[in-house]
């Protein structure tokens, strides 16, 4: 009997190891369950993936990548004989901006594959499709991109290379993304081999927007003035003499073709681009809080961007030498940044001082009627300054249009500021065109960033881009 | 044609739940016969799914030997059953009918990925099933089995030792032994021998001291696992010894105790191992690692999410694509092109071949044969949820085969033979007990 008894104990210790046991096949399932039921699109739309989307593609045509503005960017044909082949209407304007399906995916192309090859059409159309054995359309993609402007930047770049990044600075809507030179993604196979080769470097295959990295020039004077205005509480104080030329520390600055500016408020120095004001401005500021700072304004670290793009770079501390320091805070040091990157900096002026997380796609549509099945949703933006910084750098860049480096966007409907920048890149005096700035009317605001390669000065080549832009977009 | 093929594939997911279903509904008749009929009704099920999968995978590529391997399954699974109703009298036929259809599964799984590894795998199930006949005849001859603790442990650390040196690395784990050209895993049976120690010893009672030099013995064997860098088999090792020591001795301390030296040893692993370390981070974010890392674990959650609750259909994705797909990815290739819910379906299986083995360890009054039973149950059970868990992203991946289905004649031969052992001790020495236990009870109901 007690030999009984005992075994009911361990019996019950069974039991209950049973019982604890089978909570670990509760989570197996659930976790299945949960996997299967949740929207994977995001995992299964990697381009590692492409096999199996590959697979999907049996069974549908695959959809569109649209503007904003309903344009066809890319699609897929079907001749007579029922092969299907990818069609871009605009040839190279878009490339940079679509991607391409030969010779390997890119670009929206490739990251939005599996929305274009699934169709969520009327399910019973389909299943009847599906019977009759006639294929699908997939949904399609809508872009952010705004056929209107990305057609003027793309003629106002006209052959020069270069790149052209515009946005709303509200949300980072990229409007427009031109890159040149470019290729035609419709003859890419054909053309495959000397994209390759690149004989006369020109890196036809490089998104130049968000992968090439150029030095700031003056656009850096922008992260100069906000660094000041942050460790001064504001620009008031600031005055300066400008005889064009100065000696910092041992180090000779000279002003753009030693043009003396005279008297100076932060105002002027900016709108003027002032190499010696801004040389001085530098050169009393704590240089480890700048690093800090422009950390926070994303120079070495990742921008929430989703297709390929190059990372900004930027290095001063207490331990620079006097030389680097007077060089790097007038844009003319080791530091690097994309145009990309400058985009949202200038959007960052004209949103109230936040950082948007940029992007080129809006949301997924049936083909048929036009049903939204899922937008994709952008991260909150991020406050990284002061009213007070917003405020002055706000008059500084429109002090630029009225009477500094940019007057020729002056005059227009629409209220523009800005900063131009010449970044000088070899010892011969050639410099690369800038313009960041920005525009808006009627509380409609639109963010560009433009560099022109190897131009001369962002006043004559990159300035008129961006009249362009903003006159097709009002 | 399309038409037809997808309707099958619904008719077989339907075939495996209303199967599942039977698995769990049958616990509540008590009546033998009416039991009886749900086995029948079960079989039916598992021969149509498996009929139906056959020709499915036949119309892809018309292979006649997708026929022939059909013809001598559906003989062979025919007369094994029967064979094993008569020898394994009083046996549990939900049991039986379990290891069928999860060899059918593997069967028609492995077909598809390639057909020559379902004619292995064939082999090695008739010559598992066929050599486990003895099983019952073996218990009963040799009723000393529960004397040898110390030999069996002592037999296990012998053999894992030897493959310290002898072992040939395959996937990454040392614990291959290459004999003539074939590559077995011995661990797949130094694991039932390892219950039997744990199980002899802790049958016996035994003091804190023994306790001590028992967990030492436990231990050692986990050891040379790590060191062999099979770290499945050293946690399935673990987790076993934890759950029988403490059932065994019924003191919840051992379990807080082990739990925190697991847990320790798991930190442990991961600061010293870097394939531990890899292993942790291709499961925390394949996504960053694609290409490398966490290549396995992302094409297998590309395979499943694309298979979607029905699948592809069978024949219709591309499981191939994942490394290791006939063997530890098994899984995701079934959710792939056999659907989620058929995925969930055979969870179900497992766990209600669980059940089954916790209920017959319970209705085994001997305690070296019922902490045998539940140690078996329990390492079974553990295998499939790190197998399932691993490839599902639940869990870091451990590289454990899922019983019976993945390929491997280790694998699939020790599975058989560890629950013939359990059929063979339930029906020499539960269904007697059993009996006089249900008498009792009335007994006690009327008073």
């Amino acid at each position: 009997m007690k030999q009984r008894k005992k075994r009911m104990k361990e019996n019950r210790n069974i039991a209950i190891a049973s019982y604890l046991c089978l909570i670990i096949f509760v989570a197996l399932i659930g976790n299945l369950i949960y996997f299967l039921a949740s929207d994977n699109s995001v995992i299964l739309s990697n381009a590692y993936n492409s096999k199996r989307q590959d697979l999907l593609a049996q069974g549908t045509v695959k959809g569109s990548v649209l503007s904003e503005d309903g344009q066809v960017l890319a699609e897929t044909i079907t001749d007579k004989k029922g092969n299907e082949h990818r069609y871009y209407p605009y040839k190279n304007m878009y490339a940079h901006a679509v991607g391409y399906v030969d010779n390997g995916k890119m670009g929206v192309e490739r990251d939005y594959n599996y929305y274009m090859l699934r169709c969520n059409s009327n399910p019973l159309i389909t299943a009847l499709n599906e019977i009759k054995g006639v294929k699908n359309k997939g949904d399609n993609i809508v872009t952010n991109l705004n056929s209107k402007v990305q057609k003027a930047a793309y003629d106002a770049l006209g052959n020069r290379k270069g790149a052209v990044i515009a946005l709303n600075p509200d949300n980072g809507k990229i409007l427009a993304m031109v890159s040149r030179p470019d290729y035609d993604p419709n003859t890419i196979s054909k053309d495959w081999k000397s994209l390759i080769e690149d004989k006369y470097d020109e890196s036809r295959l490089l998104n130049r927007a968000t992968q090439g990295l150029y030095p700031p020039g003056s656009t850096f004077k922008l992260v100069t003035l906000l660094e000041y205005i942050r460790e001064n509480g504001g620009g008031d104080a600031f005055s300066y003499k400008c005889s064009g030329k100065d000696v910092i520390n041992g180090t000779t600055i000279k002003c753009y073709k030693s043009k003396k500016h005279g008297e100076e408020d932060i105002k002027k120095a900016f709108a003027k681009s002032c190499n010696c004001a801004f040389a001085n401005i530098g050169a009393s500021l704590n240089l480890d809080q700048m690093n800090s700072f422009a950390r926070t304004l994303l120079f070495n670290e990742d921008i929430d961007y989703q297709f390929e793009y190059k990372k900004s770079s930027f290095n001063l501390s207490s331990k620079s030498d006097n030389d680097e320091v007077v060089q790097t805070v007038i844009g003319q040091g080791k530091t690097m940044i994309s145009p990309l990157h400058n985009a949202l900096l200038a959007g960052m002026i004209a949103n109230g001082g936040y950082l948007v997380t940029p992007s080129l796609v809006d949301r997924v549509e049936t083909a048929e009627d036009k049903r939204v099945v899922r937008t994709f949703k952008q991260k909150e933006k991020v406050n990284v300054l002061t009213e007070n910084q917003v405020r002055i750098a706000s008059e500084c860049m429109k002090e630029t249009v009225k009477s500094g480096t940019a007057t020729s966007l002056a005059g227009k409907k629409y209220e523009a500021a800005g900063k131009t920048g010449s970044a000088e890149f070899d010892k011969s005096g050639a410099s690369h065109a800038w313009f960041i700035g920005y525009a808006e009317y009627e509380g409609k605001k639109i963010a560009v960033s433009i560099i022109v390669e190897g131009a001369g000065t962002g006043s004559d080549y990159a300035v008129p881009v961006a009249g362009k832009i903003f006159d097709a977009y009002y | 044609m399309n038409t037809i093929a997808g309707l099958c594939g619904y008719i077989v997911v339907i075939l495996l739940a209303i199967y599942t279903l039977y698995c769990f509904t049958v616990f509540r008749r008590k009546d033998r016969e009416k039991q009886n009929k749900i086995f029948a009704k079960q079989k039916m099920c598992m021969f149509l799914m498996h009929f139906i999968c056959n020709v499915l995978l036949f119309v892809v590529d018309f292979d006649s030997r997708i026929i022939m391997l059909y013809g001598i399954e559906l003989i062979f699974f025919l007369c094994i059953m029967k064979l094993y109703e008569i020898i394994y009298r009083g046996l549990s036929k939900l049991v039986l009918n379990n290891i069928v259809l999860l060899s059918m599964v593997g069967l028609i799984m492995l077909k598809r990925i390639k057909v020559e590894y379902a004619a292995r795998q064939l082999v090695f199930i008739v010559a598992g099933l066929a050599v486990c006949l003895l099983v019952p005849l073996i218990i009963k001859k040799f009723r000393y089995f529960g004397r040898f603790g110390w030999q069996y442990g002592f037999i296990g650390i012998i053999i894992l030792g030897a493959l310290l040196v002898v072992g040939v690395e395959k996937y990454g784990a040392k614990n291959w032994l290459s004999i003539g050209g074939i590559l077995i895993q011995p661990l797949e049976f130094v694991k039932i021998i390892f219950v039997f120690a744990i199980a002899a010893l802790l049958a016996g009672r035994p003091s804190f001291k023994k306790i001590v030099a028992i967990t030492a013995m436990a231990a050692a064997h986990v050891l040379i696992l790590v060191l062999e860098k099979d770290l499945g088999g050293a946690l399935l090792y673990f987790l076993t010894y934890l759950v029988i020591l403490v059932v065994s001795t019924g003191n919840v301390l051992y379990l807080v105790a082990g739990l925190f030296a697991g847990g320790t040893a798991s930190v442990l692993a991961y600061r010293l191992f870097a394939h531990v370390r890899r292993r942790v981070l291709a499961w925390r974010d394949p996504w960053a690692n694609v290409d490398d890392a966490g290549y396995q674990i992302a094409h297998s959650l590309f395979a499943i999410g694309t298979g979607g609750w029905f699948g592809m259909g069978l024949g219709r994705g591309i499981p191939k694509i994942i490394p290791v797909v006939e063997s530890d990815y098994i899984f995701s290739a079934i959710c792939e092109e056999l659907g989620g819910i058929f995925g969930i379906c055979l969870i179900m299986v497992y766990v209600s071949c669980f059940i089954m083995v916790s209920n017959i360890s319970i209705k085994i009054d001997n305690l070296f044969y019922k902490f045998t039973a539940l140690g078996l149950g329990i390492m079974f059970m553990f295998q499939v949820f790190l197998s399932i868990g691993g490839v599902t992203k639940l869990i870091p991946s451990t590289g454990v085969t899922l019983p019976l289905i993945s390929y491997g004649g280790s694998s699939v031969i020790s599975t058989i033979l560890t629950f013939s052992i359990i059929q063979g001790m339930y029906v020499l020495y539960g269904s007697e007990v059993d009996k006089a236990d249900e008498a009792k009870e009335k007994a006690h109901e009327g008073e």
